[in-house]
């Protein structure tokens, strides 16, 4: 590859005119970390790169309106490391920490890990069962957008030209809220979820779930919020017949690919049960009021 | 001809200047402009670890960083580690105790291993496994790594073993 031009502006609209105004292939760069080995394995050549990490509204964590607004461009290790953030979204902390190794983590931000748009991207499903909504800014202006209406393939996202993810809310929870995000891999650490779930949910006073989200990761071309196993939750203690329906609707909901990480069967199994265990998880921490 | 871009760095405390193309990598650079070829490439693609550096107090891949990127930034290298003749506890540890075999997985392990002791200097030995889990020894001497770092983190905490 020759000659790539590289710019670092400091204010959104700039990092804008650069991308709208590009004539080759441009990209965005937050933490590089795919965006780099696509580069350097010639799956990409862009003419230009806007590095957007200058930018301070991509680089902070901000309480707003009782919630946090994320920077696209935040690394994970300074997520993991930010107490108020960690303590209020657990499941989506849970899905940071998985993103490669510490060294990967020192770089990699959820807006790179969103717009790399794979399905088994692992800070994807908490954002989308914490309901988190993204700030896109483009040549048009900004709009809010939910997480899960970005991806629409792998590789391949609902952004148009010239339109930069520069942050993520995550709104204030009632009391007695839980989240969670497991995975399965064959190896503990430095591996490709073969299937991911995350469950966010909300009891009463009594136990009883009030509200609930779940999503399903690496099962599908996305990452699916799937409605009919957030309403196996709804209304109940999350007991063994709730979390069976539960297992049921998650597994119901794939559409996986066979590959080396999995067969199509055995990725429809473990999304069931993995969904039970994280609603588990989700559950213990709701009752611990966090 | 491609454009090259003027970047100042401080590597290893001293001020650093280099030239570089947008594409070229933090290690390309370190080791073939800047001849610092303690930094070891394995994967090329973060997931090895070999080529691990301190950048602006965080531990990266060098690979994984343009050099371009690095502008007023702060790097250090396995070059760094020792001061003059007198070895970094870390590395005098893995030479005792066999924490290396072939030797290219040690500059990236050395760099992290003093990246988690700095963070905490009492780590359990899953600690120590989980933080080195980005670091690959094709050798396959993790036992001896990780005996060699606890050894290094009780010397670094005052008791001799």
């Amino acid at each position: 590859m020759e000659g790539v031009r590289y710019e670092a502006p400091e204010t959104l609209q700039a990092a804008v005119a650069l991308l709208a105004g590009a004539t080759g292939a441009a990209r965005v760069l937050a933490g590089g970390t795919d965006v780099i080995v696509q580069m350097e394995t010639d799956l990409i050549e862009p003419a230009l790169l806007v590095d957007i990490k200058k930018i301070r509204e991509t680089r902070q964590i901000v309480g707003e309106n009782g919630g946090f607004r994320v920077g696209a461009a935040v690394p994970g290790m300074e997520i993991v490391a930010h107490a108020a953030f960690c303590k209020a979204w657990p499941g989506v902390v849970d899905g940071v920490k998985l993103i490669g190794s510490i060294q990967i983590k020192g770089r990699a931000s959820m807006g790179g890990n969103l717009c790399n748009a794979s399905p088994a991207a692992d800070s994807v499903p908490p954002l989308i069962a914490a309901g988190a909504i993204a700030r896109i800014i483009g040549p048009n202006g900004m709009r809010e957008v939910p997480v899960e209406d970005i991806p629409i393939g792998p590789g391949k996202t609902s952004l148009a030209k010239g339109e930069i993810v520069v942050s993520f809310f995550l709104p204030p929870r009632p009391a007695h809220s839980g989240d969670a995000y497991q995975r399965f891999t064959p190896r503990t650490e430095m591996d490709i979820a073969v299937v991911g779930v995350a469950v966010n949910l909300t009891l009463d006073g009594g136990g009883t779930c009030t509200a609930a989200r779940v999503a399903l990761g690496a099962v599908a071309p996305t990452v699916l919020l799937v409605k009919e196993a957030a309403d196996a939750l709804i209304g109940t203690r999350l007991d063994d017949a709730a979390l069976e329906r539960l297992a049921k609707a998650a597994s119901a909901a794939c559409r996986p690919i066979d590959d080396k990480r999995g067969t199509r069967e055995y990725r429809v199994k473990v999304a069931g049960v993995l969904a039970k265990r994280t609603a588990q998880q989700a559950l213990e921490r709701a009752r611990a009021g966090r | 001809m491609s454009k090259k871009y003027h970047v100042t760095t401080t590597v290893n405390g001293d001020e650093c200047e280099f030239l570089c193309e947008g594409q070229q990598t933090l290690l390309d650079v370190l080791r073939d402009e800047l001849m610092l070829s303690g930094t070891k490439e394995g994967c090329g693609t973060g997931d090895c670890g070999a080529c691990t550096v301190i950048l602006d107090g965080t531990m990266v891949c060098s690979c994984l960083v343009l050099a371009v990127e690095t502008e007023g930034g702060t790097i250090d290298t396995i070059e760094g580690m020792a001061k003059g003749e007198a070895l970094h506890p870390l590395q005098r540890n893995f030479l005792e105790l066999n924490g290396l075999q072939c030797g290219i997985c040690t500059p990236g392990i050395l760099i992290a291993a003093r990246a988690l002791l700095e963070r905490n200097p009492d780590p359990t030995e899953t600690e120590i496994r989980y933080w080195l889990a980005g670091n690959l020894c094709r050798c396959t001497g993790y036992d001896k790594i990780i005996r060699s770092v606890q050894a290094a983190a009780k010397e670094m905490r005052g008791g001799r073993s």
